[in-house]
């Protein structure tokens, strides 16, 4: 599986190249106009990443998901949930490099093989960081009205994380 | 919405922070993000620039349009309101296979590009489209096939068996898209 999953990018490299060089493509020169709009693409989403991730930090360093968390948890564990996958179940939405962080904490105090080891990993495999995501596609091209885009979006995410919780129960 | 999600996230986490945190950390915080938010799209920028360059090759030379052409009659049964020769649907069909590689680095410009291209046949410019929404709830929903920094680390952690979510990512993964499809394709309904 690793293996062809490294060969994907060159092969398809490779066959973007052959077939254009076959069909008389100026390749080199069509590589650096699309290399100067890709310039301009960065540009314009440079504003929206920097307000995200200035917004992402502020509220993730302000610790309030881990008090509400403390908070919560006890009820939780109660009801016989595995708490210790929430506050990633949370953060997945928001930051991809938060959720990996949460995610690397649980494999070293359960193990990757145990339960919420294996669900977070499904987790972080189904679901995407989706108001990150949103953000930036929406920033790029100056969209300001979303309309229904986000709660769809999150709603695929929560019933994502519910199919792996599911998913993860009965097939281990 | 962005508006409103931005706002909380910043009122929230400073408020928060003054009451029950330090005020130096959140001095940090703030003057840190900025260096954070360059270091990400200088992550982004020479990836982004590279593959700009090798897809407009492949859009001038016709093979997007050839990929494009071989899935369209599932994409346009998704995508009802996009042009049935809209460039967006290669754009698409690449970023929905870059992503299930798990190359979600690569994937961002395809996905860039996608949202540019059905910009141009947006009527209100600041209003997102039906075919952005379906496009972006397809996108979040994650259609990974290979999660492949989810593997790296559980076999950096010692995993007996690192692949084996693979599965039950990919069953969880369907959940989510038909999901989201289905509530995505009600709405869009109703608004007529």
């Amino acid at each position: 599986m690793n293996t062809i999953s490294k060969l994907i990018i060159p092969l398809f490299v490779l066959l973007v190249i052959f077939y254009a060089f076959r069909k008389k493509v100026m390749i080199y020169d069509t590589f650096l106009e699309g290399a100067k709009e890709g310039l301009i693409t960065v540009f314009h989403i440079f504003p929206s990443i920097l307000a995200m991730v200035f917004a992402i930090n502020i509220f993730l360093n302000s610790h309030i998901l881990e008090t509400i968390f403390g908070v919560i948890s006890p009820i939780l564990e109660k009801m016989n949930l595995p708490i210790s996958i929430l506050p990633m179940a949370f953060v997945r939405p928001i930051s991809g490099t938060a959720s990996l962080a949460i995610m690397n904490d649980i494999f070293v105090n359960f193990g990757p093989d145990s339960f919420v080891g294996r669900l977070a990993s499904t987790i972080q495999g189904c679901t995407d960081t989706t108001i990150y995501v949103l953000a930036l596609y929406f920033g790029s091209i100056k969209v300001s009205k979303t309309r229904y885009a986000l709660s769809t979006g999150l709603f695929a995410d929560f019933i994502g994380i519910i199919a792996s919780f599911l998913v993860v129960s009965l097939l281990f | 919405m962005i508006n409103k999600i931005w706002a909380f996230f910043i009122i929230v986490g400073i408020v928060f922070t003054i009451c029950f945190g330090s005020a130096t950390d959140l001095n940090d915080t703030i003057l840190n993000s900025a260096s954070n938010g360059v270091g990400m799209v200088l992550d982004l920028l020479p990836i982004i620039v590279l593959w700009s360059g090798i897809m407009k090759i492949a859009e001038k030379s016709g093979l997007l349009n050839k990929v494009g052409n071989f899935v369209k009659p599932l994409l346009s049964k998704l995508f009802p309101s996009l042009k049935k020769d809209s460039k967006a649907l290669g754009y698409i069909t690449s970023n929905i296979c870059a992503n299930a590689m798990g190359l979600g680095s690569a994937a961002t410009p395809f996905g860039l590009k996608a949202m540019e291209e059905m910009q141009k046949e947006n009527p209100k410019k600041d209003e997102a489209s039906d075919a952005m929404i379906t496009f972006l709830v397809l996108n979040t929903s994650g259609v990974t096939i290979v999660p492949t920094t989810v593997i790296a680390l559980r076999m950096m952690h010692g995993s007996v068996n690192p692949e084996e979510i693979i599965l039950t990512a990919i069953i969880a993964t369907v959940c989510a898209s038909v999901a989201g499809l289905t509530l995505d394709y009600i709405r869009r309904r109703k608004k007529r």
